[in-house]
């Protein structure tokens, strides 16, 4: 059977852009999220975020002057950055006159593409003019936009698409390349997700009040995930990206490897027994993670860390029961378990896939990052597991395999296995 | 307008999009934009723009069609602000 490793990754995080500075801000418990001026404006009640700083002398290291030209969306600047940055760190050039190479594919997802572009594209079109658009309207709010740049730029031949599930996208992204390796339909798959950050991606969320508007002056202490003093979401932006590869290949080339992806799986709770569009159906979401841990092939004791969805929202007390009772294990049975959106904040169909990275470079350097803000555990997760089981601090602990689980609007579900490769 | 002072103000529009620098530094009235320049077709209605903001014109899509050389695109140039 086939075994797939993972060989390269990048990400681009409103705490860190690029997969070092990254790594130690989320060591050392850094926020990315600060305040806007611009959400102020817009009378949002929620008026901060988390938004990767990137800047054009950046951006001209991935792409070219002329693809910078009207170029207006973040998510697919964020979701090259991260695929290249991963493509590279695989030990693969990027060269536009490469060879096709059949044997690459590319699953790179997003919520909804270039949503500052189609803005600007509504108001030439409400204006009469339509013929004043430009050539690349298309390309950046298509949905299927970033992998479209992603498979031009580095010259993949095999499957080159986007999925798209709400919150999930970026931990299905990687569940749908690595069924692709397994069987056997491709070699290396670039997988991963991206999201647009600003007023117009955000604002439906504000309208739906899910969002913390408690903290607009001090955005740093905002996103607290299983603090009794959450107070809803921040917002969070940003993308990353991983070279998946079967382990043949990657032994082959002598590639660097990461982590082994042992398995996982893909559900919806269909809206029913308590779930709705928002919220998720309890039993699914733990079908969901026993189902990921009987594909791995493993047992749910073995299980060393786990990185949640916990969005600090009302629902992160009913996802660490939903844990608790899909793994059998309560109080300092627990496995260890962080929320990078203590940091990030929630960066939507992005969140992920960075959130996979974080996880990842965990297995790889052995630590389990801390949670920030969650001094104050809500009593109700300390009565299902131990306090010394949410980290506040940086733990230097041997791992061997992490679990990371996304939930999305719509009811769905994906659970991934990672395991350190030795 | 005389033609070397049209002729250097394409030459300024075209540049961002040339995927040939050799044929974009022998740039003549005789060039054509996606044959000599290797300019994406795509591209085509980018520069249409800009001609019509450097210019202050407007060009249809019959026009359009027509403007694949910079002759070309200096005679539609040429009568648009002639009128």
């Amino acid at each position: 059977m086939t075994r797939v490793v993972i060989t390269g990754m990048g990400v681009v995080a409103p705490n860190g852009v690029g997969l070092e500075a990254f790594n130690e801000a989320i060591k050392l418990g850094t926020s990315g999220v600060t305040y806007h001026d611009n959400l102020k404006a817009a009378n949002f009640s929620c008026c901060i975020g988390g938004i990767p700083q990137v800047s054009e002398e950046k951006k001209l290291e991935y792409l070219t002057p002329l693809q910078l030209r009207g170029f207006n969306s973040s998510g697919i600047l964020y979701g090259c950055m991260a695929g290249m940055d991963a493509w590279k760190d695989a030990g693969f050039e990027i060269d536009p006159d490469s060879d096709l190479d059949y044997e690459c594919g590319c699953i790179f997802g997003t919520g909804t593409s270039g949503v500052e572009k189609f803005r600007e594209a509504i108001y030439k079109v409400d204006a009469g003019e339509v013929k004043r658009m430009g050539s690349t309207v298309v390309l950046q709010t298509m949905a299927s936009g970033i992998s479209a740049y992603l498979g031009g730029i580095l010259g993949l031949g095999n499957q080159v698409t986007t999925n798209s599930s709400a919150c999930t996208t970026g931990t299905e992204a990687i569940l749908m390349g690595f069924e692709r390796i397994k069987n056997g339909h491709a070699k290396r798959m670039l997988v991963g997700s991206c999201s647009d950050d600003g007023p117009y991606i955000w604002g439906g969320f504000d309208a739906m009040r899910v969002m913390t508007y408690k903290h607009n002056d001090s955005p740093q202490k905002g996103s607290r995930p299983m603090s009794v003093s959450a107070s809803g979401f921040v917002p969070g932006s940003g993308a990353g990206a991983m070279v998946l590869e079967s382990l043949e290949s990657a032994i082959e080339r002598g590639a660097c490897i990461y982590a082994e992806v042992l398995g996982g799986h893909v559900n919806s709770g269909g809206q029913r027994n308590g779930g709705t569009l928002t919220a998720p159906n309890p039993e699914a979401v733990q079908r969901c993670i026993t189902s990921a841990i009987e594909n791995s092939g493993i047992e749910a004791k073995t299980i060393d860390a786990i990185n949640g969805h916990l969005t600090a929202t009302s629902k992160d007390s009913l996802e660490i029961e939903n844990w608790t009772k899909a793994l059998g294990r309560t109080g300092a049975d627990f496995p260890y378990i962080n929320s990078l959106k203590s940091m990030v904040g929630h960066c939507l169909a992005a969140a992920g896939s960075i959130e996979s990275v974080a996880t990842v470079l965990q297995l790889k350097e052995q630590f389990v990052f801390p949670n920030i803000n969650c001094e104050d555990v809500h009593p109700e997760i300390l009565e299902l597991i131990a306090d010394e089981k949410i980290p506040k601090q940086l733990l230097k602990k041997e791992l061997t395999i992490a679990a990371k689980a996304s939930f999305g609007f719509g009811d769905v579900n994906a659970c991934i296995i990672f395991k350190k490769y030795n | 307008m005389k033609n070397e002072e049209l002729i250097a103000k394409m030459k300024a529009i075209v540049q961002p999009y040339v995927q040939d620098e050799g044929a974009f530094n022998e740039l003549s009235e005789e060039t054509t934009f996606v044959g000599d320049l290797k300019i994406n077709s795509a591209n085509l209605v980018d520069i249409i723009l800009d001609v019509e903001d450097e210019f202050d014109i407007r060009i249809d899509n019959e026009e359009m069609e027509q403007m694949l050389s910079v002759k070309a695109a200096m005679a539609i140039v040429n009568s648009k602000i002639a009128t």
